[in-house]
């Protein structure tokens, strides 16, 4: 069992959590709704409800180094259930967002999915999914996970071949160059 | 015919082809008429949002941007995820702080309010369930069927504001008009893995095999959806996940489209059914069998 020192939280990391994404984390009173219906409990490292408290508790290390932010489908199952009307999914994609410029990255993979995605947004206006997958794949080094849909994909034609570029691509790479000079 | 802005997202062409390609059949038959945004891009689906929230409000305010150009206020897709990036921007956006960070994105702002639906609440709303009704030639007398609606179609409903959250029923009621037997099918919203296929295979075989083991032990057909990434992890990886579990899974899973395309009787060239991995041919030949006992 791990102990927190609660006398040692990062008080500024609530209040950030807070102020990022718009709600109001003191209300959750840990009735456990939201790891009850996630699906994706079994492959996290904390359960929901859990990176919550420690939110309350301003375990900002802890929080940031889950597994669980990157593992998060946002399927929306914890914001519709939650009893005081937490977007719970919506916290957990601001800790994903403050996790990533920290350069805390603990699901290398779900990272350059993310990363080859949208890239390929960015240099053709729309997701072109087989050079976004040669892509990750090339990055991540994962040549078999999923190697076995290859003949399935051929034999229905599942994939297109070549990329789809749109007339206002550069609009489209422009929105990603404007928002990292923001940053 | 009323005229509708349509988005058809970036899997409409490529894994989820038949997806489009239905819709468009579909629709036309219905008396709906799909506008074709010009030079749409892609919405910024899962990724954009777990990076930023502003880059991914742009990246579907774009496309908000080119349905009020059209001199429209309603775009339409039949993607769940596109659907909820569009609305998720398009809430933000009326905010007006919100709205100026995203609009200091984009080359041309978005200045007015513009609404998106899916094509199933397009059609559920707007065309008379009478019509319907009258136009099916080929019922879908004695299929059983699950109708699986995915995580992000119904869900937040502060957001989505389109039929029951934790129990939808539009396509159960669709399927059931065509003259189907629908199953009370209890994963209706549970999680499929999304784009966890990628990254985490893992996840999706655990996840998928469940929705297909609960449709097994009612003892469907087929499953009907109405999502991409949903139908993709189910048929093109139904393989898949039986070498992972150790299992035997050969149920078909359609488009809502393509079920309704079929019974409206569009022809089957219309509605990409060769897409689909999982062979339907079952399916069909149990309505054939059907329709000659009666």
């Amino acid at each position: 069992m791990k102990i927190l020192d609660l006398s040692a939280g990062d008080r500024d990391f609530l209040a950030e959590v807070e102020s990022r994404s718009g709600q109001n984390l003191k209300t959750c009173y840990q009735c456990g709704n939201c790891t009850a219906g996630c699906p994706y409990t079994f492959a996290y490292d904390i359960p929901v409800s859990q990176v919550m408290r420690l939110i309350q508790a301003g375990q900002r290390e802890m929080v940031l180094n889950s597994k669980s932010l990157w593992l998060c489908a946002s399927c929306q199952s914890c914001t519709t259930r939650c009893p005081n009307e937490i977007d719970v999914a919506k916290v957990m994609d601001v800790c994903r967002h403050m996790a990533r410029e920290s350069g805390c990255v603990s699901e290398r993979t779900t990272k350059l999915f993310t990363d080859a995605f949208l890239q390929s947004v960015e240099t053709h206006g729309r997701a072109y999914e087989l050079g976004l997958m040669a892509r990750y794949t090339l990055k991540s080094g994962r040549f078999f996970d999923n190697i076995a849909l290859g003949p399935t994909a051929l034999l229905h034609n599942k994939l297109s071949f070549k990329p789809h570029p749109i007339q206002g691509k550069e609009q489209v790479a422009r929105i990603f160059e404007r928002f990292r000079k923001g940053e | 015919m009323a005229k509708i802005a349509y988005y058809p997202g970036c899997s409409g062409q490529s894994t989820s082809v038949e997806y489009d390609l239905s819709t468009r059949a579909v629709c036309r038959e219905l008396g709906l008429e799909l506008v074709d945004l010009e030079d749409w891009s892609c919405c910024g689906s899962t990724p954009a949002h777990t990076v930023n929230h502003v880059l991914s409000a742009a990246l579907s305010a774009r496309n908000l941007a080119l349905t009020e150009q059209l001199g429209m206020d309603l775009v339409t897709t039949p993607c769940p995820s596109c659907l909820s990036n569009l609305r998720t921007a398009a809430h933000k956006m009326e905010d007006a702080d919100f709205r100026a960070k995203a609009n200091a994105l984009l080359d041309t702002p978005c200045t007015k309010q513009v609404t998106a639906q899916s094509v199933l609440q397009v059609i559920m709303e707007q065309v008379d369930p009478e019509l319907i009704r009258a136009k099916v030639v080929k019922p879908l007398t004695g299929l059983k069927l699950a109708c699986y609606y995915g995580c992000i179609m119904n869900r937040p409903p502060a957001l989505m504001q389109f039929d029951n959250h934790e129990h939808p029923m539009v396509m159960d009621n669709l399927m059931t008009m065509l003259g189907a037997e629908v199953v009370p099918y209890p994963l209706k919203v549970e999680c499929c893995g999304a784009s966890f296929g990628v990254p985490r295979v893992d996840i999706v075989t655990k996840l998928a095999g469940k929705l297909l083991d609960a449709g097994r032990e009612l003892d469907v057909d087929a499953f009907v959806t109405a999502c991409p990434l949903c139908q993709m992890n189910l048929d093109m990886r139904q393989g898949q996940i039986n070498s992972a579990l150790q299992e035997k899974f050969r149920i078909p899973v359609f488009y809502y489209t393509q079920l309704l395309g079929y019974a409206l009787g569009i022809d089957r060239k219309e509605l990409g059914l060769k897409k689909l991995c999982v062979n339907p041919k079952p399916v069909f030949n149990k309505l054939k069998e059907t329709a000659q006992a009666s």
